[in-house]
């Protein structure tokens, strides 16, 4: 058992866990942040990803004692920091999701919404092969992507819309 | 006319629908988005427990002695439980009961679940996992289901009295014999669908919480990631011996299901004894390699095939033998056996038909229901065999579909009811999209176009245990808030059946959407629906819920035009607001409606059920497969083999289905999408199988090749609306149909691409290769032949 001291969603939060636990663990059992999901604990799904100083991880094979001074998001940052930033509701990248269909039994977005945030974050205006690349690391079983890819290209849309000329 | 055919298929307010058919957010899209919705694992209550389970690392075996005390006495243990505890066996069908929570006395399979343990942690639980000792005795072990068809010694199933066959079904219709003999061709072959498993991403996880009240047994609290809570609900009962009302089972959001969580499973039962012996909320969350071991997928099928026609091009009769490998328990193995020759009778016409259906026990994880219950494989042979054909009559293989087509308000050979058929629709729209005349046959050497049509079942009339009680019911609560909750017992297993109740009830009623709660899943709180499966809930929990907010709408309705002292049809309620269609400045708000019905009717809520009308052919069986109406679909696949490695890829697919009335397009084309998602994963991909030691070839998501958005073909979702007489607002299934055809079209469109067939899935490179090579040994032998 350590105590950690972790920077999630913008707070620093100390918090007591066994040596060996994952980031994931920690997350989800320690400090209640359930969005990120363990689909298979071994790094095959992505459903656990999470960003770690802006890149996507994947929570379940990073140690929670090897995340200190790292800046973390999870899902359950995504709005709060998109309000803060001036924004109204959720991410653009949340909201895209919602109304492209793309959360069908939403296990795995969570991870593919990060995903998606991440390569938002590096390209204004990705292709869909690179959309495709960014996002081959996450499952999901419901949807057959195709809601998904239309989701992040509306996403992209309306964002590089809204940035002023 | 009761409310049990209280069916429309017209807008309820004037000539067009405000909510229905249009693109719509899912009521819990946005809690799913944030991380907000709770899902099973994600429940953490107090003073909780983990438990974690002992499984056989045997594939058949007899249990001598099982030893705990170690178990039991390591610090942080709070329980140790085995077969002893929960002796009663149950199973999904009740006339075929042979599960037990853990094993009593034998176990059936590599996975199979033999003791229980709770403890402070995980780890602890683990750690108390490896202290228990069982000594077993090996018995033979089945892997190959044609051994169990011969020999029953030792039988998988002692009690069991045919050996080791769980279900034999023999059916005729017509006189196939003679018809094949009259044909003018004849296709005959063997065929073998292998088996895939569900992976939904979720894995599988129960919680339980058992409470003191005031009655002598208490109060149990089962979360769990069912997709049947009513089921589970009276497993529960059964096997723990607790009346129905002393159990509460609670669905949470659930992270997918596709068939891989409508069983009750031993997770279930084990929390919740765990949390009745130690008074404590008890967790328990299968790792992924449990949930490969726990399976329930689809059933490997070895079918021989014989199907003839007319020189016209008339489709005379069909001929099936079908060993079905069932894995080591019945499950919903009764209805597979007979799906498995009962949903092939359309959308073509076949006069004449059999099949032969036998359903074995192996030493393997339980087959079950995956999408497309029972009928994707014969589906598979069934629409290579029309291909066959219809290059052996030289007839465009769309045109040979089309003019064998059954037609609309007919009846299938074996008796069940069609009403509404898209089918014509479905094979232009597929057609003219792939631009399948100018390029079939047209494409360079390697790639290659093929069809295939299905139907399927939108709900079945089979409730599982004989009642003549509804099948779907709801309840809805209005109050002067402006507020509508539903309940309904029906699953939301991520396909959005919780949204199709609110926009019907949003579009009875004239609500906004967003004023619409949905309460669902709750044992204690909803009224019962049996489920998600059969792809039942948007007809059945539809027409339901159509049936209760009519009976609301009519007193609102009523309320209103006697405040406004004006006729009833005068009204309409739409967007939130009410109005005078003759007086355009008499308006209120719906809110208001509801405040005037409150007061002259006192406290507003209806209930409303759907149960089917009476189907189904009259013989023994002749009801399983009976539906109040059918879904139809046709896909164009495109694919690319590569002549040097073997790789099929698959590049694109049409896949146009018959939806009835597509209540929200966006979630009709989401379910057909994943359909074919995964159909030509199952073609190309996956393969859930187990050694001859009966341990599976790879549990995890790596080995076991689920695509990527890499791996996935670009898919054109063609919506064709029928417009069903029953359905509410005529609308059928689309979860499950869209699947079927996919992965025959695949087989089609190799044989236009390199002329070969390949009747054995999955198609690997090797079988490509294969096939190929005899392909060319063929050619260089036909000439000495004619010679």
């Amino acid at each position: 058992m350590r105590v950690l001291e972790l920077t999630i969603n913008g707070d620093r939060i100390e918090v007591a866990a066994p040596d060996h636990w994952t980031l994931l663990e920690v997350l989800r059992y320690r400090l209640g942040l359930t969005g990120s999901k363990q689909g298979c604990d071994k790094g095959d799904c992505g459903a656990c990803t999470v960003l770690v100083d802006g890149k996507p991880e994947l929570s379940c094979l990073r140690l929670a004692a090897l995340s200190e001074k790292r800046e973390i998001t999870t899902i359950e940052g995504l709005l709060p920091l998109h309000m803060q930033a001036g924004g109204t509701g959720p991410d653009p990248v949340q909201d895209a999701f919602d109304r492209c269909g793309a959360l069908q039994c939403g296990f795995c977005q969570p991870g593919m919404m990060l995903s998606a945030r991440a390569l938002l974050n590096e390209k204004d205006s990705p292709s869909r092969a690179e959309i495709q690349a960014a996002l081959s690391g996450n499952l999901c079983r419901c949807t057959g992507y195709t809601q998904i890819l239309e989701a992040v290209e509306l996403a992209i849309a309306e964002t590089v819309s809204e940035k002023p000329a | 006319m009761s409310a049990r055919d209280n069916h429309g298929t017209e807008p309820p307010w004037g000539d067009d629908f405000q909510v229905i058919g249009k693109r719509h957010r899912k009521v819990d899209g946005l809690a799913k988005a944030t991380g907000q919705a709770v899902y099973a694992d994600d429940i953490q209550l107090p003073g909780m427990l983990h438990a974690k389970t002992l499984r056989s690392p045997h594939a058949h075996a007899r249990i001598l002695s099982i030893d705990t005390s170690a178990a039991l006495a390591l610090p942080g243990v709070h329980a140790v439980i085995t077969g002893e505890s929960m002796p009663i066996k149950y199973g999904v069908i009740p006339w075929t009961p042979d599960e037990n929570a853990l094993a009593t006395d034998r176990v059936r399979f590599i996975g199979d679940e033999v003791a229980a343990v709770a403890a402070v942690d995980e780890d602890t639980a683990n750690a108390a996992l490896h202290l228990i000792e069982v000594e077993y005795e090996l018995l033979h072990s089945y892997t190959d289901p044609n051994e169990s068809l011969e020999r029953h010694d030792p039988a998988i199933h002692e009690t069991n009295k045919k050996g080791n066959i769980s279900k034999h079904v023999e059916l005729e219709f017509g006189d196939v014999s003679a018809a094949l003999d009259e044909a003018d061709v004849v296709v005959e072959s063997d065929f073998f669908f292998h088996g895939s498993t569900h992976t939904a991403i979720e894995p599988h996880c129960a919680v339980a919480q058992w409470s003191q009240d005031t009655s002598e047994e208490g109060l149990l609290t089962v979360w769990s990631s069912t997709q049947i809570s009513h089921y589970v609900h009276r497993a529960l009962a059964r096997v723990l011996e607790l009346p129905e009302t002393r159990i509460r089972v609670i669905q949470p959001n659930l992270g997918g299901a596709f068939g891989g969580k409508s069983d009750p499973f031993s997770l279930e039962f084990c929390v919740a004894k765990l949390s009745m012996i130690t008074g404590r909320p008890v967790k328990m969350l299968w790792t992924r390699e449990e949930v490969f071991y726990a399976h329930r997928g689809r059933h490997p099928m070895h079918m021989h095939y014989r199907s003839g026609a007319k020189s016209d091009g008339t489709l005379v009769a069909s001929d099936a033998k079908i060993l079905i490998d069932g894995g080591s328990y019945s499950s919903f193995g009764l209805v597979t056996t007979y799906y498995s020759g009962q949903l092939l009778t359309g959308p073509v016409h076949i006069p004449n038909y059999r099949f032969n259906s036998t359903r074995v026990f192996t030493n393997k994880p339980p087959c079950g229901p995956k999408r497309g219950h029972g009928s994707v494989q014969p589906r598979f042979a069934f629409e290579v065999q029309l291909d066959e054909l219809a290059c052996a009559l030289d007839m465009d293989p769309i045109e040979f579909r089309r003019k064998n087509w059954q037609g609309e308000n007919t009846q299938t050979v074996n008796g069940q009811r069609i009403t509404s058929s898209g089918f014509l629709q479905c094979l232009e729209d597929a057609e003219r999209e792939s631009r399948w005349k100018e390029r079939r046959g047209q494409l360079p050497d390697g790639k290659g176009l093929g069809v295939a049509g299905s139907m399927y079942i939108s709900g079945t009339n089979y409730p599982i245990y004989p009642n003549d009680m509804p099948q779907a019911g709801i309840q809805i609560k209005v109050d002067r808030s402006g507020l509508v909750t539903i309940f309904t017992g029906g699953n939301d297993i991520g396909q959005g059946s919780n949204s199709v109740v609110a926009y019907l009830v949003a579009e009875e009623l004239g609500v906004e959407v967003s004023d619409v709660r949905v309460v669902a899943a709750d044992t204690d709180l909803c009224p019962v629906d049996l489920g998600a499966y059969s792809s039942r809930v948007t007809f059945m929990v539809g027409n339901a819920a159509l049936d209760a907010s009519r009976k609301l709408r009519k007193q609102v309705v009523a309320a209103v035009a006697k405040k406004w002292e004006i006729a009833e049809d005068r009204i309409r309620m739409g967007g939130g607001v009410v109005l005078d269609l003759s007086d355009a400045e008499q308006t209120m708000p719906v809110r208001e409606a509801f405040q005037l019905a409150e007061a002259e009717y006192d406290t507003l809520g209806s209930t409303g059920s759907y149960n089917t009308p009476t189907l189904g052919g009259d013989y023994r069986g002749g009801t399983i497969g009976a539906s109040p109406a059918y879904s139809f679909t046709a896909h164009v696949a495109e694919v690319t083999v590569d002549r040097e490695t073997g790789r099929i890829t698959c590049d694109e697919v049409w896949v146009a289905h018959d939806c009835g009335r597509a209540l929200n397009p966006m979630l009709v084309a989401g379910q057909m999408e994943g359909s074919v998602y995964m159909g030509v994963a199952e073609a190309l991909l996956e393969e859930h199988d187990v050694n001859r030691f009966g341990l599976h070839a790879g549990p995890s998501l790596l080995d076991y090749r689920i695509p990527t958005t890499l791996d996935t073909p670009k898919i054109n979702s063609l919506i064709v609306e029928s417009i069903d007489p029953e359905g509410p607002y005529g609308a059928k299934e689309a979860g499950e149909g869209p699947l079927h055809s996919v992965i025959p079209a695949i087989s089609n469109a190799v044989f236009d691409a390199v002329g070969i067939r390949l009747k054995h899935l999955p198609f690997t490179p090797a079988k490509v290769l294969r096939a190929l090579a005899e392909l060319e040994a063929e050619k260089t032998v036909q000439p000495v032949e004619q010679s």
